[in-house]
């Protein structure tokens, strides 16, 4: 199957860099997380409640809802947190991109390791700019914003059209398309990575890839 | 209808269309209500938990949406509306935004009801949660609760779009296909905020919101810079008066349904009714400027100790200014006048005077056209800091604390400088380069002076007349050698105090 792509663009300041990441990757996650399923005799299973939270941003004019899951909170910070580091240390003009990748493991036969096959991946490109004064920082402020929330609308509009979804697994196939890890929700399996573009523009003088969620490990 | 779905699929399909209305109103009613929503996730199903989505029920709001379908389903041509509005305290209204709820007859006959259709009504509803974040009345609701309110009306049939002005934004939240049609739900924002001018009742043209070619002033969030009497902001007529075809039944129910002071904004406190003093003043912007500061100090006079209610009135208003142009001026004395008494307790003295004094020195740089320039008439000009002395007091020029006397406890070097015409070290040291030190917020053309000095200047105030000794010890034995004179003379007029006695009881 091909693998849905979709990219957003922001430009930022820097200390607006995180909450601006975690307004667009936990839209993303609300829209892919179910509740816990709990498997039950012949078959059939329940699905456990998603709660909300409210989340107003402390440098932008913007609030945003997230799943109310501290785990699943902590685990996005702890990304958002290390391209934030990536971005302020790069000495690069602040232009990076964050990437929120679901995948489906298809498991192969011995030797071959399971495969991880994207079915949908987010890209945030991030342009972060300095400003002068605090009469600007005000307007990037309400700014910024009003882009996050087009942003928010463009993430509906895709997530709206239905396209392909990973078929429901049954008991045994359940880790190879969500993410049982947490207590209280179940996100699709998701894996987070980032790229510091330098300012020659090429993606590549420092490529970190982190996979902070990694199911490899055998 | 269609005769390829079970009867079983097609009880499910109307029930779960029933309760995905319900829920949709919900999720719009509460992202108004000027709270942060807050629900819990939780790993066992409860079973009552409708589309795996933990959104809270609130009965009033259940029972009007109820109201609103009477018993039937949001079909082709039978739209469901939620139509959200915001009123002020003033009794205008506006409408901000109009969410609906449609079919349309494209059908998907192909899809699974128990299943598919489920997870997408859900995926919908966490979209709806989304966007409601997100179109501009979300903030104006946060901020709701002294100036205006929310409402909300619940309809059923035609979407009326006329009342949210020109050129408003629709933005499409979702669709989902079900086999006896699509599901669509969107919502069409005014993007237009602007009030229109103040006409008395018997000019109404008993229209529709008339809308923007008659608008005088922009009012959005950022205020307006004009003077408060230009910007009195009434609107269009009273809903009452409008021939618009509003059923009868559906009244706007404030978005604390039932009452109009009953908060399900807990954060914040009912608006009182115009009728009260403390926010009225507050809501109704002075007509003359030069009543602005003056304004603020009385409605802080009057909020602060007469009415605990009101008072913590102030309180919110303090955090979160209010919308009516013109009003923030009074917020703003209010709020650092307010909080000066409420710090300072109720010394009508200098100390919360230079505050005001303070606001009137923002205001004349910030926006106001108004003169306050001629409120700070300074008593002379060489005198420092001339303008904090409190206003109207003559005897300013013998106040020892405006004017320091002439044997000041400890002679300063910069004291020579105390009444030199610039801060720019004019003075007889030569071999120093006086560098011109200007603080922020400092005011130098009244004043030559700078922060520095003046600390320094009044670091040593004189000593209080009164406590000087040798005065006081003279007047103490002069007090004691009149005694006895006073008592005779008291003695001898002792039926006339009893009489004025008599008199008091």
């Amino acid at each position: 199957m091909n693998c849905r792509s979709e990219v957003l663009e922001v430009t930022v300041e820097a200390r607006q860099v995180e909450e601006a990441m975690l307004a667009l990757l936990h839209t993303i996650l609300l829209h892919r997380s179910t509740g816990k399923f709990h498997y039950k005799k012949e078959g059939t299973y329940s699905i456990g409640t998603v709660g909300t939270l409210d989340i107003d941003c402390d440098f932008i004019d913007f609030t945003f809802v997230r799943v109310s899951s501290e785990e699943l909170d902590r685990v996005i910070r702890k990304a958002v947190s290390e391209f934030k580091d990536a971005l302020s240390n790069s000495g690069s003009d602040g232009m990076g991109q964050i990437s929120l990748e679901f995948y489906q493991k298809k498991k192969s036969r011995w030797p071959f390791s399971d495969e991880c096959i994207p079915w949908e991946v987010w890209s945030i490109k991030v342009n972060v700019v300095n400003l002068a004064n605090e009469q600007e920082r005000q307007i990037c402020r309400e700014k910024v914003g009003e882009k996050l929330g087009e942003k928010v609308i463009n993430v509906v509009e895709v997530i709206n059209r239905h396209e392909y979804l990973p078929k429901m697994p049954t008991q045994s196939e359940v880790d190879n398309v969500f993410d049982t890890s947490l207590k209280d929700v179940q996100p699709y399996l998701y894996k987070i990575t980032f790229q510091i573009t330098d300012s020659l523009g090429t993606s590549v003088s420092t490529t970190m890839r982190r996979l902070i969620k990694d199911t490899l490990a055998l | 209808m269609d005769s390829g779905l079970s009867p079983q699929d097609k009880k499910d399909l109307d029930k779960f269309i029933k309760f995905f209305a319900l829920k949709t109103v919900q999720v719009i009613v509460q992202a108004r209500l000027g709270e942060k929503i807050c629900t819990r996730s939780s790993s066992s199903p409860t079973g009552s938990d409708w589309f795996n989505l933990a959104i809270k029920d609130i009965p009033e709001v259940t029972h009007e949406a109820k109201r609103a379908l009477a018993g039937q389903l949001p079909g082709i041509g039978r739209s469901m509306c939620v139509e959200i509005s915001l009123k002020t305290s003033e009794g205008d209204s506006m409408e901000l935004e109009t969410w609906c709820l449609e079919m349309n007859e494209k059908c998907d006959k192909d899809i699974k009801v128990s299943y598919t259709v489920y997870n997408r009504l859900s995926v919908l509803l966490k979209s709806l949660l989304a966007i409601t974040r997100v179109t501009p009345a979300y903030k104006l609701s946060r901020k709701q609760g002294h100036d205006y309110v929310i409402l909300y009306r619940i309809y059923f049939g035609e979407v009326q779009l006329s009342g949210l002005g020109e050129g408003f934004q629709t933005v499409r939240v979702g669709v989902v296909g079900t086999p006896v049609g699509t599901v669509t739900l969107s919502c069409a924002y005014r993007t237009n905020l602007a009030f229109m001018s103040n006409r008395p009742p018997d000019e109404e043209d008993g229209g529709a919101f008339v809308g923007v070619q008659d608008s005088q002033e922009v009012c959005t969030t950022s205020f307006s810079t004009s003077p408060p009497s230009q910007c009195v902001c009434t609107l269009s007529p009273s809903p009452s008066k409008l021939s618009k075809p509003v059923p009868l039944d559906n009244v706007q129910l404030p978005l604390a349904p039932g009452l109009v002071t009953h908060t399900l904004y807990a954060s914040r406190l009912s608006y009182q009714p115009p009728a009260a003093a403390g926010p009225a003043e507050l809501c109704h912007p002075a007509a003359n400027p030069n009543q602005m500061m003056h304004g603020g100090k009385e409605g802080g006079v009057v909020l602060v100790p007469a009415h605990p209610v009101h008072g913590a009135d102030a309180h919110l208003t303090v955090e979160h200014p209010p919308i009516t142009p013109g009003s923030i001026g009074d917020d703003d004395s209010l709020s650092h006048s307010g909080d000066g008494r409420r710090d300072e307790g109720r010394r009508s003295a200098s100390p919360s005077d230079p505050v005001e004094a303070l606001n009137a020195f923002t205001r004349k740089i910030g926006a106001f056209v108004n003169k306050p320039s001629t409120q700070i008439t300074a008593a002379s000009l060489d005198l420092p800091f001339a303008a904090f002395a409190p206003r109207g007091l003559d005897s300013e020029e013998n106040d020892p604390m405006v004017q320091p006397p002439d044997s000041p406890p400890c002679p300063s070097p910069l004291q020579a400088s105390l009444h030199s015409q610039g801060s720019e070290g004019s003075g007889p040291q030569d071999d120093f380069v006086m560098v011109d030190f200007r603080p922020a917020f400092s005011k130098d053309d009244l004043l030559p002076m700078d922060l520095g000095t003046f600390y320094r200047e009044f670091q040593n105030p004189p000593q209080l007349a009164s406590l000087s000794l040798h005065i006081s010890s003279q007047s103490m034995a002069d007090d004691l050698d009149s005694l006895p004179e006073k008592l005779a003379v008291y003695e001898k007029n002792i039926d006339e105090f009893d009489a004025f006695v008599d008199m008091l009881q």
